[in-house]
């Protein structure tokens, strides 16, 4: 009896072990798949991982040993260079080509660790005698298995070198003295561990800059977003009444705010706002008796109030038009309900309708408020910033990304300092991320490996 | 019951037509302006005497690169809207149909990046791009644009993929139909509001973008809409206001008639791919 079962069932496993000698055969790169037999898979593996080594050898170790100038790889990343000038080493280049050479690497570390994996994979089917999948069968596999990493590689190369490589790279800048004063190829840059940080606690006119800036821009994200969420939800719920003649014609006119491009809009209201010829103080405030006008320009409660009214306006169709969307959705059993049990206009929207939406957008409006917390677009269009403000690097309305655009391209740009911020406003940013991250149902919901 | 009723119908159009009032008001203002004679900014919506004339001359080139700057708004946005719908609808359907080692990582990778505006980064794309020697070049742009559009529109993508029905690719791939056969034929026909979203939103981002054309582009002859019409506002304010009007009504044009004509798949394609994020 037992040994018709053995007959069908893989042999004990301990009689070979073929795994463990083709995964230590497989440091040097194919000999594992040799060993297993697969001699076409043993040299694409040898020939694709030697060659990679061997062609970016230079980027990945060209050290300490080549002339100043010439050097880089894993070394410059490290040292940022030993010699300035022109002939000297370029501490920025070195940063730069060392965080490439480190993805380079990465990633041929990655196709090696896989070489012996995959030997270890064919050994272990060796040892419990089962088939090795035929060349023509691996071919097929290898096709259906990589084909959604080849559909994504031309994006992922995109977006690694426009979106992550500059993340990494301003990342690392953070913590380096790199500056105007102090930049390549004149001067050498130094990793200075956290001072860039610490400096906006220490240095005075950093820290006075800083606080004033960041409650700026919470007061800004929530007045703006809060305000635009709540005018679009109101007009959609005052658009969808039954009964209401003229929607199209409101809904065409109210949704114009968002068809015309954002930055003409700005650019028209920053001339609307203008304090000697602008419609607004030589026309529309005398009209209500006011004939002194606002300072809209330099005084900066003004600006923001001016800067917080001009995104109510832009902002929101866009949670009019989605809210419109919802609310076709809201099955009108719900309502009829509601009316039998005598609830108000206003209750059946305190209780039915605006949870419906808000539950439905929560994400979006998410997004609103990250969207909010860095439009740099209406803060320096608008009025650049400003008006100044005096003992500040910042002026009355920036918010901290129009900083950090003032601090990297400004009079004497702070190029590290500027990373740091940026560090500090991501901060703030993926906080938000995770609270959406865990709100996201469809998330939760996959079944994801 | 019926009376307050009528209260609240008569309140809502009050509502509903000062909202109008105050959405129309500036556009119509621009528009008034520039049809106004002479150079500076001026108050009457209706001009008495109204003329083209701005327009002519927003199209001469010994005025304004007005022209210059509108064929390359143009060229780069619809090359930053093929390269991006091609590569995003792709991207999307990946994530969508295939489980692979990696994906639940990237997935969580794009979220986060698409949190962090792209231009936090200015000084490293500065540097990046004068090391590839791409400075004040349109292909720099329209590679800036495309990839920084990849995170957040690859969701928007990946949400909508997710409600088309998966046996429609079984039923395909049963019928012998390829990996690529099944997303062009079966799957991207299904999903044209979404596609038509993000066409338009990528078109529209170098209209509306200032920051990084302002960063990359340096000859007055590369400069896109946004950098040049900002630059007539803020340097010479009073004396070619008109020509600044001028300007931003054609610019706005188009955008908002393809607004228009895409209007009716916002609602189905922002809520699908969004809503379920």
């Amino acid at each position: 009896m037992a040994a018709i079962n053995n007959m069908h069932d893989p042999k004990p496993e301990k009689q070979t072990n073929h795994r463990t000698r083709a995964a230590l055969l497989s440091i040097l790169p194919g000999l594992g798949q040799f060993y297993n037999k697969q001699f076409l898979k043993g040299a694409t593996f040898f020939v694709v991982v030697v060659s990679y080594f061997l062609v970016n050898y230079d980027l990945f170790f060209k050290g300490a040993g080549a002339g100043p100038g010439d050097r880089g790889g894993i070394w410059g990343l490290i040292t940022l260079g030993e010699v300035p000038g022109v002939r000297g080493d370029h501490s920025i280049f070195l940063m730069v080509e060392g965080i490439i050479a480190l993805i380079l690497l990465f990633f041929g570390i990655a196709i090696y660790v896989w070489n012996f994996i995959d030997a270890y994979r064919v050994g272990k089917l060796r040892d419990m005698q089962l088939d090795v999948p035929s060349l023509k069968m691996q071919l097929r596999n290898f096709k259906d298995n990589g084909f959604p990493y080849a559909m994504l590689v031309p994006a992922m190369v995109l977006a690694v070198f426009t979106v992550i490589l500059p993340l990494i790279f301003t990342f690392l800048i953070a913590f380096t003295n790199y500056k105007f004063n102090n930049s390549p190829p004149a001067k050498l840059v130094e990793w200075i561990g956290i001072q860039n940080f610490l400096n906006i606690f220490q240095v005075d006119i950093f820290r006075d800059t800083f606080f004033a800036v960041l409650v700026w821009t919470l007061v800004w994200t929530i007045a703006s977003t809060t305000g635009v969420i709540a005018i679009g939800i109101g007009l959609a719920v005052i658009l969808n009444q039954k009964g209401l003649r003229g929607k199209r014609i409101f809904r065409s006119i109210l949704i114009l705010s968002w068809a015309v491009p954002a930055f003409i809009t700005i650019l028209i209201f920053r001339s609307m706002f203008n304090e000697s010829f602008g419609v607004f103080n030589t026309t529309l405030l005398p009209a209500l008796g006011l004939d002194q006008g606002f300072e809209w320009m330099t005084d900066p409660t003004y600006t923001r109030l001016a800067l917080i009214g001009i995104q109510w306006w832009l902002g929101f169709p866009y949670i009019m038009t989605m809210t419109t969307g919802i609310l076709q959705s809201i099955p009108e059993d719900l309502y009829e309900a509601a009316t039998i049990d005598g609830a108000t206009a206003g209750e059946k929207f305190r209780l039915i309708t605006l949870p419906m939406i808000l539950f439905a957008t929560a994400p979006i409006l998410i997004t609103q408020y990250t969207f909010n917390f860095n439009n740099f677009n209406i803060i320096y269009l608008f009025n650049n910033g400003g008006p100044a403000v005096p003992a500040q690097s910042a002026g009355g309305t920036d918010i901290l990304i129009s900083w950090i655009y003032k601090l990297s391209l400004g009079s004497n740009p702070q190029y590290a300092f500027a990373a740091a911020i940026t560090l500090v406003l991501s901060f703030f940013i993926m906080t938000l991320a995770v609270v959406q991250f865990r709100r996201s149902k469809s998330f939760k919901d996959e079944d994801m490996i | 019951m019926r009376k307050q009723n009528r209260i609240n119908m008569a309140l809502s159009y009050l509502i509903l037509t000062i909202a109008s009032i105050v959405i129309l008001y500036p556009l119509l203002w621009v528009v008034g302006t520039s049809l106004n004679p002479g150079k500076s900014i001026t108050s009457d919506m209706i001009p008495s005497n109204p003329t083209l004339s701005h327009y002519f001359d927003l199209f001469d080139p010994s005025k304004t690169d007005y022209s210059l700057w509108y064929m390359n708004t143009l060229k780069i946005a619809i090359i930053t809207m093929v390269v991006s719908v091609a590569l995003i609808t792709l991207t999307g359907y990946i994530f969508s149909r295939y489980r692979f080692v990696g994906r639940k990582n990237s997935l969580i990778l794009f979220l986060v990046l698409q949190m962090v505006p792209q231009f936090v980064a200015i000084i490293a794309i500065y540097v990046l791009l004068n090391m590839l020697d791409l400075f004040d070049t349109h292909l720099a742009l329209i590679l800036l644009y495309a990839g920084g559009a990849i995170p957040m529109n690859t969701y928007l993508a990946k949400g909508y993929f997710d409600t088309i029905p998966k046996e429609l690719d079984e039923a395909a791939r049963m019928d012998g139909a390829g990996h690529l056969r099944i997303f062009w034929q079966i799957i991207l026909p299904l999903a044209k509001p979404m596609v038509a979203v993000i066409a338009l939103f990528n078109f529209m981002a170098p209209f509306n973008d200032f920051i990084l054309a302002s960063l990359v582009l340096r000859s007055p002859e590369k400069q896109t809409l946004a950098v040049g019409l900002y630059n007539m506002v803020s340097e010479q304010f009073d004396n070619n206001f008109t020509l600044f009007a001028a300007g931003a009504v054609l610019s706005a044009v188009p955008i908002v008639l393809l607004f228009f004509m895409f209007q009716r798949y916002f609602v189905s394609g922002l809520t699908a791919g969004g809503t379920k994020g």
